[in-house]
């Protein structure tokens, strides 16, 4: 199933990544995961969060380039090598990623939140193979 | 079609003409405007040097701060109750500059705009709409004035409210549009959202475009938006001299007619003051000879341009201002390169990853200048490679167009400085 990211695109400036989470504080938006990647001049903030759309509508509102970014949101086993596997599985299946970072729950649970060339075929081949994948909705009720 | 006589007259004929109303305003305004006398008694200049055209340049020039210390009817040359409309500029910096018409004036005035409009393809046929702000601001009224004179039908919808004026643009058959660029696009672009297609759902065939500059790049954006067969002139004036009809394009599009009989262009070195042989770049300089309330000599527009006095292809004799390049104010020197901020906007009007709005920062590093340019995205996105690649190609533009290296940052949407009057995008952060 596909989750919403929530994407936003913030200059280097100081305090810029702190007006972004204060937004989201006001507006109660939980943050699950995060990923912050950056160029010299930009950087771009990733964010699984609770209610996606919310977010993203109070931080345009506040100016910020944001968008919902569709992603995976896998479920791997909490032990070595399980990455791994999952990775030769795309990659057999000719599936290209873009970017990936983690999400656990309770130090249970991990999923591995994953961006690739082909999501829709990388679903489906992840359904195929009895793998769970969270949507928005589920997101929002962990 | 051609509005007046006039404008075939032949260059003897204008040059005659102009001779003859460049002195009896000199002779006016001498004897009726203390700031200018007193101008002219500094540089040992009386009304009876002037003989013939080239004794113009013997006159001293006047600028927007002199009518700011004369505010605000110190370069009047009529009474007050001789007036019968006022009108003033936004005044962003400082206090405004006001100006004034008489009877006669307005009349001046409707006929130089109608000719305008006659050359950019009005007629009496027309359905004029004028999304100008009406008030205070030259711009609406002029247009009104000389579009409802030959005939057209005038829609006086203003700006603002957007929607409504495509619906009127609909229900009442509009087939002209009186604008500046950017809000023309933009109501094109609400036309689109509001499910009426400017191109099949409208009649807009004829865009009256003024009060920015309109770049090769507008033009083509227009007629994206509205439609190939549109035929968008732009025209030229400023309220000092008179509001718009100062000078206007034909449907060749080779440069704005200028109405000749009413002022007398010059281009100057804007460093030195010294008038340029024709055909040379420079700032421009307008004399008006036939107004009364406000009758301004060599007054410095600030607007770089240059003069062709060829023939043009419709029959108009008078002379053509090529479509502005800047404002000399507005002109700087990055590494010794002339950079106007008009060629800069048109490579970002080029990219349709990134909004209009644009900042210029110049910034000295040692013995060198670095030129940084701030953009807005006009679309999110989450990847680093299409960031990457909209910040090369404007670099790669950019360096094309200008010959020098700049830095592209790019910024949220909005969060650029926005401007209600004339904008301020320019920041010169050297020391001088």
């Amino acid at each position: 199933m596909v989750a919403k990211q929530l994407s936003v695109f913030i200059e280097n400036r100081q305090g810029r990544l702190g007006e972004v989470l204060s937004v989201l504080k006001e507006n109660k938006v939980n943050i699950l995961s995060l990923s912050l990647a950056d160029t010299t001049e930009y950087g771009l903030l990733r964010l699984i969060v609770n209610d996606p759309a919310l977010g993203k509508d109070k931080l345009a509102e506040d100016g910020f380039s944001t968008m919902l970014t569709d992603v995976l949101v896998i479920n791997i086993s909490h032990e070595a090598g399980s990455l791994q596997d999952l990775l030769s599985f795309l990659a057999e299946n000719g599936i290209n990623i873009e970017y990936m970072y983690g999400l656990s729950i309770d130090g249970q649970e991990a999923y591995v939140v994953l961006k690739a060339s082909d999501l829709k075929k990388a679903d489906e081949m992840l359904a195929k193979k009895g793998v769970k994948t969270l949507s928005s909705e589920q997101i929002s009720a962990l | 079609m051609i509005w007046s006589k006039e404008e075939t007259l032949s260059r003897a004929e204008i040059e005659a003409l102009q001779l003859e109303r460049l002195k009896e305003t000199v002779n006016r305004v001498y004897e009726k405007v203390p700031a200018y006398r007193a101008k002219m008694d500094a540089v040992g200049v009386k009304p009876e040097d002037i003989k013939e055209l080239k004794d113009l340049a013997k006159l001293p020039f006047v600028t927007k701060q002199d009518m700011r210390d004369t505010y605000p009817f110190g370069l009047f040359a009529v009474e007050k109750k001789d007036l019968v409309r006022i009108h003033a500029s936004s005044g962003t910096t400082g206090k405004p500059t006001v100006v004034g018409y008489t009877e006669n004036d307005l009349k001046t005035w409707t006929e130089c705009v109608s000719r305008i409009a006659c050359m950019g393809g009005a007629s009496k046929e027309d359905v004029a709409q004028i999304c100008f702000g009406y008030g205070m601001f030259t711009g609406a009224l002029g247009l009104h004035y000389g579009l409802e004179n030959i005939g057209a039908t005038i829609v006086p919808s203003s700006t603002g409210n957007s929607e409504k004026q495509i619906m009127y643009m609909k229900d009442f058959g509009t087939t002209l549009l009186v604008a500046t660029p950017s809000y023309a696009l933009r109501l094109a672009e609400v036309a689109n959202e509001i499910g009426v297609d400017p191109k099949k759902d409208l009649n807009v065939k004829i865009g009256l475009v003024g009060s920015e500059l309109l770049t090769d790049a507008m033009r083509e954006e227009m007629h994206k938006a509205w439609g190939d067969d549109m035929l968008v002139t732009s025209n030229y004036g400023m309220s000092e001299l008179m509001g718009p009809g100062v000078s206007g394009e034909c449907e060749y599009l080779c440069g704005m007619h200028i109405n000749e009989d009413y002022f007398i262009p010059e281009i100057i070195n804007p460093q030195t003051g010294e008038v340029l042989p024709a055909g040379e770049k420079g700032e421009l300089v307008i004399t008006c000879i036939k107004k009364e309330g406000l009758p301004l000599i060599r007054y410095r527009t600030k607007d770089i341009t240059r003069l062709i006095y060829e023939k043009c292809k419709c029959g108009r004799t008078f002379c053509r201002m090529e479509n502005l390049s800047g404002r000399s104010d507005d002109m700087l020197k990055i590494r010794g390169v002339n950079v106007f901020p008009s060629q800069i906007e048109e490579v970002i009007l080029s990219f349709a990853e990134l909004g209009p709005h644009y900042e210029i920062i110049v910034t000295r590093d040692g013995y060198s200048d670095k030129l940084e340019i701030r953009v807005e995205l006009a679309h999110t996105t989450d990847s680093f490679g299409v960031l990457q690649d909209i910040s090369k190609r404007v670099k790669n533009k950019i360096k094309v167009i200008l010959g020098l290296d700049a830095k592209i940052s790019l910024e949220s949407p909005n969060t650029l400085q926005r401007f209600e009057g004339k904008a301020k995008r320019i920041k010169d952060l050297r020391s001088k």
